[in-house]
């Protein structure tokens, strides 16, 4: 069975947001109708949004680093947001994992975002139903679209790469070897979720020179040159 | 969480109305072997409306929680999995039993059906126990909507079912205890009497929670949030300055001291007010003073289940404790 998911490389994530903006403009000028923004020009703009990036501080000053941090719906294998819908609106398409809200069904009730432990849903205050990310699933499933744009936009927006889009169960694709070969890990695994998007650690890049990496050891100058030198003038040092 | 007004309502009245149906019911059983003076058919009838009275302005109250209350109907679908979807099917079953057992009292449907030994059962009596099945059913419902989320963890606990049964049916025994003191009726001293007995219960599970939630060890931190091991680590900013419903709908935007402020006030207004007031009321034998211990119960309930939303911590909000 395929479970479609993201692996969130937080190694090279920069913070920039570029997915919560593209993850903005292309579900709000969807088939779904806008996703709601109030006050958007006013003093506390809010609205609907799938996706942020959340900045974590971790150690104490000056020994600190940076965690960039984007975070939305995981996909869960066990999804606790799916059982409590009372109206069924809330489901995990079987063929490929991805948890949606039927829209015409939803009522409202926001039950779904009290059994999310990630605080992944919102309700859109214009529709009055609830939303989440979709994977982009208007996209990834779109035959017209090339197949290389097949893929959440948050995905195509990374600048740096940071999002890998792909098929956790087949163990051969991208996301799974990232996941297998670079330590992927799931967010709150203590509540048996089972998201299926993971995220990369950070890892220390360190680079160490040693001195006689600075010389040139087989440098054929040197090599050749067998002359003594005892002090006087070079060609080097004449000034014309 | 933020305490939704709407939910208050619906949980407080609907029980009030659920306990007074009871309290109906116990009363006729009770007045069969004659412990209690039987009553007329429309004492039990008049009973039963106000009782249903009470829960129809609770699932009113329920509508204005939903963002799409003309899809409501669609919220019996999933009684497989959803607490809410049973909720939605036995709360009109309850109404109609309830509203079908007023009926039959009101139409004097007594005539005995068949007896069992010295017990003469009438359609009053059927009605009576299958309504006090579906009501204590109602109960669990609605209190597992709450219970069965294991995310919050103040709520995921028997101890939560054990409340609102308690709750509702003290509060309803209160209120069979007013209206029969308002009618001038003798049963007030029976209700009255149970209304204290329920309430205590209610103390006892209701203390059981709070000091169970006082030790709670989280399951969830920032650390396990985000998947970094660190004991130093803090959000700098959780990607919006103006607020999101992440921030609106999980905290109750008030101080500790708020908080702390209202469950005293509950805890004075719930147990040991409407307790002396009944109390008061037998020694002065004053018709007003149970109808006044309903009022000052049913007020502290409504900031009893404030507190019950607002002392629960949802997992979600360790994404949401730094704007900038």
């Amino acid at each position: 069975m395929t479970q479609l998911a993201l692996v969130i490389d937080l190694n090279v994530c920069v913070g920039c947001h570029a997915c919560v903006t593209s993850c903005k403009e292309w579900n709000t000028s969807g088939w779904a109708g806008p996703l709601v923004d109030q006050n958007p020009y006013d003093a506390s703009p809010t609205g609907t949004f799938f996706n942020r990036v959340q900045t974590f501080e971790v150690g104490t000053y000056p020994n600190t680093e940076t965690v960039h941090f984007p975070k939305s719906c995981l996909h869960c294998e066990e999804p606790p947001c799916v059982p409590v819908c009372p109206t069924g609106a809330s489901y995990k398409r079987p063929d490929n994992g991805i948890v949606l809200v039927d829209y015409d069904k939803c009522i409202g009730c926001k039950y779904c975002s009290w059994a999310c432990p990630y605080g992944a849903r919102e309700v859109d205050e214009e529709q009055k139903v609830m939303k989440k990310c979709t994977l982009c699933i208007d996209r990834i499933t779109d035959a017209k679209l090339p197949e290389r744009d097949r893929k959440p936009s948050c995905v195509l927006a990374c600048p740096t790469s940071a999002r890998l889009f792909g098929d956790v169960h087949d163990p051969d694709s991208e996301v799974s070897v990232a996941i297998r070969e670079r330590g992927g890990y799931q967010l709150m695994p203590e509540w048996g979720t089972k998201p299926a998007n993971h995220y990369l650690p950070r890892q220390k890049t360190r680079m160490h020179i040693d001195l006689d990496e600075l010389t040139r050891v087989d440098n054929p100058l040197r090599k050749e040159d067998l002359t003594t030198y005892t002090g006087e003038e070079t060609l080097d040092d004449v000034a014309w | 969480m933020h305490p939704a007004f709407s939910v208050i309502f619906l949980t407080t009245l609907i029980g009030a109305g659920q306990g007074l149906y009871l309290a109906m019911v116990t009363g006729q059983l009770y007045s069969i072997p004659r412990f209690v003076e039987a009553q007329g058919d429309r004492f039990y009838a008049v009973g039963s409306l106000v009782a249903l009275l009470f829960l129809i302005a609770g699932l009113v109250a329920s509508f204005f929680h939903l963002g799409r209350p003309e899809r409501a109907w669609r919220a019996a679908a999933k009684w497989r999995t959803s607490w809410l979807s049973r909720e939605v099917i036995v709360l009109p079953i309850v109404m109609a039993l309830v509203l079908a057992y007023g009926l039959a009292h009101w139409m004097v449907w007594t005539d005995p059906l068949f007896e069992i030994g010295a017990l003469k059962v009438d359609v009053t009596l059927l009605l009576g126990v299958v309504g006090t099945l579906a009501s204590l059913a109602l109960f669990v419902c609605t209190a597992m909507i709450y219970a069965d989320v294991k995310f919050l963890q103040e709520w995921h606990t028997p101890l939560t079912v054990f409340n609102f049964t308690f709750f509702g049916a003290a509060s309803g025994f209160m209120l069979a205890a007013a209206y029969s003191a308002y009618l001038g009726n003798p049963l007030v001293s029976f209700y009255g009497t149970w209304a204290v007995i329920l309430t205590f219960a209610a103390l006892g599970s209701r203390l059981a929670h709070l000091y169970r939630n006082a030790h709670i060890k989280r399951k969830s931190t920032v650390q396990t949030a985000i998947g970094v091991r660190h004991n130093t680590l803090v959000q700098r900013t959780q990607g919006a300055t103006g607020g999101s419903f992440n921030t609106r709908e999980f905290f109750h935007g008030r101080s500790q001291r708020f908080v702390q402020n209202v469950r005293y006030l509950f805890l004075i207004l719930v147990f040991p007010l409407p307790v002396l007031l009944i109390g008061a009321s037998y020694v002065a034998e004053s018709p007003n003073l149970p109808i006044l211990a309903f009022v000052v119960q049913y007020v502290g309930l409504l900031a009893e289940r404030w507190t019950f939303f607002a002392e629960a911590q949802h997992p979600q909000n360790i994404y949401y404790q730094s704007v900038a």
